[in-house]
């Protein structure tokens, strides 16, 4: 009975949305305001990759809010845990250990990866990649850690300083943006430099590497809270 | 035939919308239905991309100065799928948080079982 009303309301669904997209053809149309972002975006952001001068730049303070959510996730998923933790005897488990290939393979790769991660968020406004990729390639690294030397644990205070720091460190500079440049938060008070150069768009690198720190840090904590509730 | 190649991007990522959806309803194991709405998540991040795709247009880089404004296509939804990827993998991490709770706290993952939780 159920399975039925969810396929009907599937097929309402589907119907309705058939109806609305055979009007906009796929791969034709674009909108007003990306042509805009792909027309001045170098001028107004300095920023080559316009992604990047579109999510630090032109809608910085959004981000701020998406990094904010990942923050509250991250939070409310370690609080989750630790309240479920408190009545119960610790057993520990024994864990078999890794075999000699995952072991050497993670300890060989990891700084590896992590050089990777710190490239993709350097070099956001340049490159494809960014902070949110940076950091998310950052944690990977951490995760095969995790998996590899399966005794390793990172220091949960050393994490949750970077996260912080990188948090301060993206409201800060809105705010100064906002008290030196411009009249409005995150506006660019840096000098803009020549395109397609490392140090040039501004804020833009700097936010980015704060935000990849945090995105780093945030993700491998969620990995270290998962990991120590199966223990 | 025609219809199917000009559409195709939206039929997929409408089809795992539709997939996701159908297993948050029907499905009874709470894991299922996260997977279902993981699922209904790349189906979004996949459509928001694929409306601001344009024919033989480029990604949105002046990888070097002598680059000119070619066809590019959208940055917008890209940069908004670009946020949504990561903010849907904590979104996961914090349902399953709830679900390990759940687990410990019923001693099962069914959701009939779980009188609290049923529709």
């Amino acid at each position: 009975m159920k399975s039925v009303f969810s396929l009907i309301l599937l097929v309402v669904l589907g119907a309705g949305v058939v109806f609305t997209l055979s009007s906009i053809p796929f791969g034709s149309t674009s909108s007003d305001v990306g042509e805009y972002y792909i027309d001045s975006g170098r001028a107004d952001t300095g920023a080559t990759n316009i992604v990047t001068s579109v999510v630090v730049g032109y809608r910085a303070f959004d981000t701020l809010g998406e990094v904010t959510v990942l923050f509250v996730a991250a939070i409310g998923l370690g609080a989750i845990l630790a309240a479920g933790r408190e009545n119960e005897e610790k057993k520990k488990a024994e864990w078999e250990p890794a075999s000699l290939v995952l072991y050497t393979g993670c300890r060989f790769l990891f700084p590896l990866i992590l050089l990777f991660g710190a490239y993709v968020f350097i070099h956001g406004h340049l490159t494809p990649g960014g902070g949110f990729q940076g950091g998310a390639v950052i944690a990977s690294a951490f995760l095969m850690v995790y998996l590899g030397c399966r005794k390793k644990r990172i220091s949960r205070t050393w994490a949750r300083n970077t996260e912080s720091i990188s948090g301060l460190v993206f409201v800060v500079t809105g705010l100064t943006g906002l008290a030196v440049g411009g009249h409005y938060f995150l506006s660019n008070f840096l000098p803009e430099g020549t395109l397609n150069t490392l140090f040039s768009a501004g804020i833009i690198p700097i936010i980015y590497i704060a935000i990849g720190l945090k995105v780093g840090s945030e993700l491998t904590g969620v990995i270290d809270d998962l990991i120590e509730e199966s223990e | 035939m025609s219809f199917l190649q000009n559409n195709i991007y939206y039929i997929g990522a409408f089809g795992l919308i539709m997939i996701g959806l159908l297993t948050v309803l029907v499905k009874h194991n709470l894991i299922k239905v996260i997977i279902g709405l993981s699922i209904m998540d790349t189906g979004i991040n996949l459509f928001l991309i694929a409306i601001g795709y344009l024919r033989n247009g480029t990604a949105p880089i002046f990888s070097s100065p002598e680059v000119e404004s070619i066809l590019m296509v959208d940055p917008v939804p890209q940069a908004l799928v670009l946020t949504a990827i990561v903010i849907g993998v904590a979104v996961l991490a914090l349902a399953l948080s709830l679900a390990i709770r759940l687990y410990k706290h019923f001693g099962t993952l069914d959701l009939h079982k779980i009188k609290e939780l049923k529709w």
